[in-house]
């Protein structure tokens, strides 16, 4: 069982590469990074910083699939954390109970999803739509419909701050995507995962509490989600019910289907997905470049993603098969 | 249990949807002056005329077991494609919608002939899908386009008059294509394929079903439906907008599953989608209504009746295995 031909994460990664190579013919300027006061600047950077919730969501979102599911309400909770944060700031509370209390949302909302997934057996499009649809209104509930200015340089920090010159936000999250694949990856929970999402049934009878598993999947990716939240509001230093998180979703479900992760379950690649979230943003900041209107840009992330699912089908990876002597044998 | 075997399982949800409705509308009368009226209960299907249309082709995609996400988009651009071809371009309007509709059906056929062909995700495809068509939409134009063609104020001017009920075009538009919806869904053989194949797809493969045609059937009728929809809002507010639609994919699945229709396909009635809008806009009317209650409350009630709906689906499913 190691089909060692092809790194998974090789088709991704050439995207990436090509995309940025692309950036680079049309403005060279696109690969500078400066130094400036002590703080690393350009592009590169800034698709990393802008890239890190995204990213984050993404982590989450790649163990969700990982079992056979999907979780809509990633969005809608970006928003209620982003809330929060507002509410409890404004209302003197410390940067400590801010935190807790934001990754705490996150985490309530994804045992919601959780609940209602592994123990109710509801369909995971169906059980996440319901926190979708009322997650922003509860976030809107929260702040009461205002847009509230956070004013916090420390909280602003976690966004905007640099650590040693390098951005803070990203070094959090690929901090975060280190422990998560250590986590998976040095004991058998990565292997449980795959099971549950390859064959429920089987996994149970193999003795794996699949329900429990499942449900920590959704826990995790709901927590993620309100970190997500977390950073959303530092960046633009205020909680915006209505905006914060939008169409987060479809970006890292995007992010996950293109950094090799199957949408049907069972087998995952952390790294994958960082990389496709990096290929996302770097696909949304080209198009700033180009000068393509922001409206437009919805359009080449369609095309992508449908290019991706296609050569990821069973169908065209056979026709493919002629083309390219690969072995993948069944 | 020998209660519910005297009901067919197919009529429960229909009643336990219907109970809802009546619930609701009635505590609304109960609280709130001058809602107890046939005014306020032609608006709740008039004001949400092109939600309930493109909710009838929801009905059935979701009856096959897949999903559309794209419908939002699409009436976005349709609505917009149509204004700029009869303001810009002067296309005769007749024309314009054949167009659109065209647009939207061809859409929807590639997206069917996608998930049928290649085994991809409905959601993820129609996902797609919705980023096309919005893209599309902002492209012609991203600001709203006034249509000043005569034929749109006359058309949205029609009204049927009742002694003191009038009932308004949309409205009409609304129960004429939840009359076809009706029809198409339980009277062809089309509509039996569609609840097979959620059903069950591989025994519809091995019953010798059409199941290719009817998924690709299906998101074609759907995409219909939904650039209808977009010419119908487009009629009502006389002007074609990109941004229309924006989300509404959300609350036309929520109507279909308060309608009582299974999500995992299969099962399912389109007089409940009837029920569904008629219940969707009573909250809606209730918290106009009330004027203390803020527009987001929508959203909260639309997602706790969703929840609802489908604990009582689960709960009706596991009683029948069991």
């Amino acid at each position: 069982m190691k089909p060692k031909a092809k790194s998974p994460i090789f088709w991704p990664l050439a995207g990436l590469v090509a995309l940025v190579l692309l950036n680079a013919v049309h403005d060279l300027g696109f690969l500078k990074i400066t130094l400036l006061d002590g703080h690393l600047y350009g592009v590169p950077v800034d698709i990393l910083t802008q890239g890190s919730r995204t990213m984050l969501v993404a982590l989450g979102m790649t163990l969700v699939i990982a079992t056979g599911g999907v979780d809509l309400s990633v969005g809608s909770v970006v928003a209620i954390a982003g809330a929060v944060c507002a509410v409890l700031l404004q209302g003197g509370h410390s940067l400590a109970v801010t935190l807790a209390a934001a990754i705490g949302t996150g985490l309530l909302a994804g045992s919601a999803n959780g609940l209602l997934v592994a123990r109710l057996g509801v369909q995971p499009i169906v059980a996440t739509l319901i926190l979708m649809v009322a997650g922003r209104g509860v976030a809107q509930l929260i702040v009461d419909g205002q847009v509230i200015i956070i004013k916090s340089p420390s909280f602003e920090f976690l966004a905007n701050g640099f650590l040693l010159g390098v951005p803070f936000a990203p070094l959090l999250v690929i901090a975060l995507y280190a422990a998560t694949h250590f986590a998976l990856r040095r004991t058998a929970l990565g292997l449980f995962i795959e099971a549950v999402g390859d064959n429920e049934t089987a996994s149970r009878f193999a003795g794996l509490a699949a329900a429990r598993i499942k449900a920590l999947a959704y826990i995790f990716c709901g927590a993620c989600a309100g970190l997500a939240g977390v950073l959303a509001a530092a960046n633009i230093r205020a909680a915006d019910a209505y905006r914060a998180g939008e169409n987060m979703e479809l970006d890292a479900i995007f992010a996950v289907v293109v950094g090799g992760t199957a949408l049907t379950g069972g087998r995952f690649v952390i790294l994958g997905t960082a990389i496709g979230a990096l290929l996302i943003q770097t696909l949304t900041t080209t198009m700033y470049n180009l000068g393509v209107p922001p409206a437009i840009a919805p359009v080449p992330k369609a095309l992508l993603i449908i290019g991706v699912s296609l050569l990821q089908s069973e169908k065209v990876g056979r026709w493919l098969g002629g083309l390219w002597p690969k072995k993948e044998a069944a | 249990m020998t209660k519910s075997s005297s009901i067919s399982s197919r009529q429960l949800p229909l009643i336990v949807t219907a109970v809802i409705f009546a619930a609701l509308f009635g505590t609304a009368a109960h609280f709130y002056e001058g809602f107890f009226s046939a005014r306020v209960f032609i608006s709740l299907l008039s004001e949400n005329a092109f939600l309930g249309i493109a909710a009838v082709g929801m009905t059935l995609v979701i009856f096959s077991g897949g999903i559309d996400l794209s419908v939002g988009a699409v009436i976005g651009f349709t609505s917009i494609f149509t204004a700029t071809l009869i303001e810009r371009h002067q296309v005769a309007p007749g024309l314009a919608w054949m167009l659109g509709l065209a647009a939207g059906a061809g859409l929807g056929a590639g997206m069917g002939a996608l998930i049928h062909f290649f085994r991809l995700p409905p959601f993820l495809i129609t996902l797609a899908g919705m980023f096309l068509a919005r893209g599309a939409g902002f492209w012609i134009s991203t600001d709203s386009i006034g249509i000043g063609h005569e034929l749109y104020g006359k058309i949205s001017g029609y009204e049927w008059v009742f002694g003191t009920v009038v009932v308004p075009a949309n409205a009409l538009f609304l129960l004429a294509v939840m009359l076809a919806g009706w029809g198409v869904a339980h009277h062809t053989r089309f509509g039996r394929t569609l609840l097979a194949v959620g059903g069950n797809e591989q025994s519809a493969l091995l019953m010798g079903l059409p199941i290719g045609p009817a998924k690709i059937g299906v998101y074609t009728v759907n995409g219909l439906c939904a650039a209808l929809a977009g010419i119908v809002a487009t009629l009502y507010t006389g002007s074609g907008n990109p941004s229309m639609g924006l989300g509404l994919e959300l609350d036309a699945i929520a109507i279909v599953v308060m309608g009582g229709t299974l999500l995992s396909g299969g099962r399912g009635h389109m007089l409940g989608t009837l029920l569904g809008v008629l219940i969707f806009g009573t909250i809606q009317a209730a918290i106009l209504f009330d004027g203390r209650l803020s527009s987001w409350w929508m959203r909260i009630v639309v997602g706790a009746l969703l929840l609802v709906f489908i604990l009582l689906q689960r709960l009706f499913l596991r009683r029948k295995r069991s």
